[in-house]
């Protein structure tokens, strides 16, 4: 599955500077007007802030979300601008997505905060704007940047309406009892139809039609007043400096220079460079070296105090040191801890392979530096005997695998070969001998490999995640279809207005993880939107399916599937193994196999004939290239009992497959 | 090389050029003189001048030379290829002899082809090349079928294919050789046999049988590959392949190379040259040569291609005497490669004799009779090793492109 380039949202900060951040770096995001706020920064910004002008009553954290291009930067951008936190330029697009990956699909990936100060009534607030990623793979991101917030800012598009991703960010903020500013964006468009949006809103979320906002980003219309939203409707956060530190970590980023910088929000005490500090997770020490607040680039404070949002540097060597949810608090002064602690938690395996073994090393390192900046990756080192030496590595999703990749390819340049995503399945084993060997009845298998019997096995369980489906009501029947075909059960319908319906589908993961999303856009014409949420495990027939090549099992090929996707799915595997394998002198039989059931079969004839007609003076050189390539190719075949098998016919059959 | 043509067959991506008209004059003194050079060049003055291959329907001309030897060499054989080489005139064929006589022995009885286009090749014009000094003729016959002959963009007919062959075979008797293709778009097996039976009622004692491969660029292939004319299947191929080999060996021919079948011992001896990886001179736009410049001091055999496009090969030819564009000097693991390549694609093989004067340190056993893939091939039947040499088996010989890279891993692990 392709997620089309502007359907995503993702996570990654650049530290080092870029041409697109410069405009940031000059302290022009001070406030033109109020004089009062001057002397702050009155030597340009060298000299350090005092947060001590912003008491906790003063202080608004916040968040925007929105569903994909509904456009969450932009406005932004327009905040930042309005308040004089950036420069007002026509350069300022997605100002806080700093990523050639953001930019180029017109996402968030990574969170990114800006404090911005705001006059109103005369007052100064000081008020933090959390950025948060836009999709579903990245909702854990989404709720840990909401978790350093009271209220946010939904944005909905005028002229699509509500789409899957804006309810699930709302129900996201809804849970987290937030309070919602609803805004309504893009009237300035030939088709925006406020109204409608406004009824949605409604009846879907039970907002009365009057506090929407309606506003266009991109001309600036109405956006300072829902800065006056922010500050009445959200309340300050409660919290106290006079108590003893507790600092939720809600983020990190590695920097090469200064190791980890933690964004913090604090929600007791005050913290400086000098204190001592212990992360209530893995009990470690450090001594805090800077702190300040995010503008959106680093701007190093004297101190930041309760209900300030802003970032830490203290020593940690490794962001695992920073995990996010952990709390941070005085040496010698424990509190109890926040609650929300929960690690990332992988739903899309994929094995990943230099395309080129001497590669290793080099993408190893490249790897490893990307996920310093990416704790949600999971990286186990594994190795096919077709593609060499690798990793299995655990994504949030999918997007956020293609987005690890792109990064990959685009800041590191490396190039590599990414297997079909499989999913996480449990298995409660019945045999006493493996419980003992796993120290544990359930166990979760990532890799075919690992598959147990299944007499071993009491029940195999599948991860499900509950979908959200907004689509044009005319393409219901055959979004129906789509979603029994890959054994939805439907939840929920409901008629959003009287042109759009919300679908809600529990699906088993492994059904949408590979090409559901390109289905769905492709039979609406692009009109349904589409969003997930974890939905826990289900009892699932699950059998191991191999792929022999004359009898001989091909490990690489093996997959995990449901019993009734199987004849399907071992037809299709045989037959376009079938196409990558070049004839060779002797029959190949490629089957696809249940233990020692036979399913699918497809031959491969010998060659009777191979060579070429003609071959006299003028056509030796190009043949002989020719010949000379195809026996350096054999090097590189995987033998499997005497059939050999070009490498990049794996990769053929092994990668994400589009075209299905 | 005469590169030129007066139409442009829909399978042909040789290097032809379809031009109003054609400077003969020029074409030909470029021809003698880049002859000349090369001649020179290769020293063959010193040894024996291969043989000039020439003008076919749109190529170039070359010379065959034989390895260095202790007697007075010779050119041992001359083929005009293309284009189509029947469209110059027998004065421009004597010329270019006439140059190689001049800079080379050319013994009375060397073999002397030339290529002809049925539609180019009258009785008149077959005899003006025999008084050039052309002592065999090669005759692109393709098919005798009407509608294939359209379909391969031929500008002949099957009966003026049928008269030239018997105008070529009054003049050289024995000496004639036509050329067939199989494997057409649609072409059936009863078709393909029906065909071979016309041909051998028809042939002299020598016939070229090539399965028509699609060439990227012509109008056969975009054609095929855009699905407005069938591909033919692998398995029907084979069939005709075999079908035409077991027909011919019954006719009293011995299968001596791939696509080549002669009977009384009349192997082409200038296309045997390039097989046996001996020497020869490519003159003319595009054509290959494979030879040692002894001339300017070279020690080591070079591939040598001349400038493809004919009037920026005059130019060269005009100012420094040869239009080579590109040379380049072979390993001696390539030459050995090459010289595998080749020989195994003839009856004969490749003899420890020639193997050895390419490789005098390791032996044809030494490097194809230890334990390998080689090895392996042998025993599933498709090679033989022995006294001979190494060559294919009947059946090998069809699956020759599936043993090669094997060979050549194994060569190269050497």
């Amino acid at each position: 599955m392709a997620l089309a380039g502007r359907t995503a949202a993702w996570w990654a900060r650049l530290r080092s500077p870029c041409p697109a951040a410069a405009p940031l770096c000059l302290p022009s995001w001070l406030p033109a007007g109020p004089v009062a706020c001057e002397r702050l920064y009155s030597s340009r910004g060298k000299e350090k802030l005092d947060m001590l002008m912003y008491p906790v009553e003063s202080i608004r954290n916040f968040s925007i979300i929105a569903h994909v291009d509904h456009g969450k930067s932009t406005l932004a951008d327009r905040l930042l601008e309005i308040t004089g936190t950036i420069a007002k330029t026509d350069r300022n697009k997605q100002v806080l997505d700093k990523l050639q990956v953001e930019r180029e699909r017109g996402i968030t990936v990574k969170a990114q905060s800006a404090s911005i100060f705001y006059n109103h009534e005369g007052v100064n607030y000081l008020l933090n704007l959390i950025d948060t990623p836009g999709h579903v793979d990245f909702s854990y991101e989404v709720s840990r940047s909401l978790s350093a917030c009271q209220g946010v800012i939904l944005v909905v598009d005028a002229n699509e309406g509500i789409q899957a991703q804006t309810v699930a960010n709302f129900y996201l903020a809804f849970e987290a009892q937030l309070a919602i500013i609803p805004v309504i964006n893009k009237i300035d468009l030939k088709n925006a139809d406020p109204e409608r949006v406004e009824k949605q809103i409604e009846k879907l979320f039970d907002i009365p039609i009057d506090e929407c906002v309606r506003i266009s980003a991109k001309q600036g219309t109405n956006v300072e007043k829902v800065l006056q939203k922010v500050i009445e409707k959200i309340p300050p956060p409660q919290c106290n400096t006079a108590d003893p530190l507790k600092a939720l970590v809600f983020d990190s980023t590695f920097d090469h220079y200064r190791g980890v910088i933690a964004n913090i929000a604090l929600f007791g005490g005050e913290i400086e460079k000098g204190h001592k500090i212990v992360s209530a997770h893995t009990k470690k020490r450090y001594e805090v070296n800077e702190v300040g607040i995010l503008t959106p680039n680093e701007q190093p404070t004297h101190k930041l105090y309760a209900g300030q949002v802003g970032y830490l540097i203290a020593g940690m060597k490794e962001v695992t040191e920073a995990q996010i949810g952990d709390t941070l608090f005085l040496y010698k002064h424990p509190v109890e801890p926040l609650p929300g602690f929960k690690s990332a938690k992988p739903m899309v395996f994929a094995g990943m392979y230099p395309v080129d073994q001497t590669e290793y090393n080099n993408l190893k390192s490249a790897l490893e530096r990307l996920t310093l900046n990416d704790s949600s990756v999971t990286v186990h080192r594994d190795s096919s005997l077709a593609l060499g030496a690798g990793w299995r590595l655990g994504f949030l999703g999918l997007l956020h695998m293609e987005v690890f990749n792109q990064r990959l390819e685009q800041e590191y340049n490396m190039s590599v070969i990414l297997t079909a995503p499989t999913v996480p399945y449990k298995a409660i084993l019945s045999s006493a001998k493996l419980i003992k060997e796993y120290g544990k009845a359930e166990i979760t298998i990532i890799n075919p490999a690992q598959f147990p019997d299944k007499l071993s096995v009491s029940e195999y369980l599948e991860p499900t995640v509950l979908g959200t489906i907004v689509t044009p009501h005319e393409y219901i029947g055959k979004i129906i279809t789509l979603c029994q075909d890959r054994r939805a059960v439907q939840k929920d319908m409901l008629y959003i207005d009287e042109r759009r319906v919300m679908l809600k589908y529990l699906f088993p993961l492994n059904e949408i993880v590979v090409d559901f999303y390109d289905a769905l856009k492709s039979l609406s014409s692009g009109y349904a939107s589409f969003d997930y949420e974890d939905a826990g495990y289900q009892a699932a027939d699950l059998i191991k399916m191999d792929i022999l090549l004359n009898g001989n099992p091909v490990e690489e090929l093996s997959t995990i599937i449901h019993n009734d996707k199987a004849y399907a799915t071992g037809k299709f595997l045989c037959e376009r193994l079938k196409d990558a394998i070049p004839r060779q002198l002797f029959e190949i039989a490629i089957q696809a196999a249940i233990g020692k059931k036979i399913i699918a079969r497809e031959t491969l004839k010998a060659y009777r004939k191979n060579v070429v007609a003609k071959c006299y003076g003028g056509d030796i050189t190009r043949r002989m290239k020719l010949l000379k390539r195809q026996a350096e190719g054999k090097k590189l075949m995987r033998k499997i009992g005497n059939v050999e098998v070009p490498r990049d016919a794996f990769i053929h059959v092994l990668k994400r497959q589009t075209d299905k | 090389q005469w590169p030129y043509c007066r139409k442009r067959c829909s399978y042909c991506n040789f290097n032809k050029y379809v031009v109003p008209a054609v400077d003969e004059a020029a074409v030909r003194a470029c021809l003698v003189r880049e002859a000349r050079t090369l001649l020179h060049l290769s020293q063959v003055q010193r040894w024996v001048l291969g043989e000039v291959s020439g003008w076919g329907g749109a190529g170039p001309f070359g010379t065959c030379l034989q390895p260095p030897h202790p007697l007075p060499y010779s050119v041992t054989s001359v083929f005009f290829g293309g284009g189509t080489p029947s469209l110059a005139s027998p004065r421009t064929i004597a010329a270019v002899l006439e140059a190689v006589a001049g800079a080379a022995h050319l013994p009375a009885g060397a073999e002397v082809t030339l290529e002809a286009n049925p539609g180019s090749a009258g009785t008149p014009r077959l005899a003006g090349f025999r008084e050039a000094g052309v002592n065999r003729l090669s005759i692109g016959v393709q098919s005798l079928d009407d509608a294939e002959l359209r379909l391969l963009g031929r500008e002949h007919t099957a009966a003026e294919a049928r008269g030239a062959v018997e105008a070529a075979r009054g003049l050289f008797p024995g000496r004639t050789s036509i050329d067939l293709l199989f494997g057409l778009p649609g072409q059936s097996r009863d078709a393909w046999t029906w065909g071979l039976e016309a041909a051998l009622g028809l042939c002299d004692d020598h016939v070229s049988l090539y399965q028509l491969t699609l060439e990227r660029g012509t109008a056969l292939a975009a054609q095929v590959w855009g699905g407005a004319l069938p591909v033919p299947p692998q398995d029907l191929l084979a069939d005709m392949y075999q079908t035409a080999r077991a027909v011919l060996v019954a006719a009293g021919f011995r299968h001596y190379e791939v696509s080549n079948f002669a009977r009384k011992g009349a192997l082409s001896t200038h296309n045997l040259s390039y097989w046996r990886a001996e020497q020869y001179i490519g003159v003319g736009p595009g054509a290959h040569g494979r030879f040692v410049p002894w001339g300017e001091g070279g020690r080591s055999r070079e591939a040598r291609v001349q400038t493809l496009e004919p009037d920026a090969w005059m130019r060269e030819v005009q100012s420094r005497g040869h239009g080579t564009r590109r040379r380049v000097v072979l390993s001696p693991l390539e030459q050995l490669e090459e010289v595998l390549a080749l020989g195994l694609r003839t009856d004969e093989g490749i003899t420890h004799e020639r193997w050895g004067q390419f490789s005098p340190h390791l032996s044809l056993e030494a490097v194809f009779g230890v334990p390998g893939e080689a090895k392996d091939l042998q025993q599933q039947g498709w090679l033989v090793l022995d006294g001979g040499g190494l060559r294919c088996s009947w059946e090998g010989l069809a699956l020759l492109d599936s043993l090669l890279p094997d060979l050549l891993c194994q060569l190269q692990h050497r």
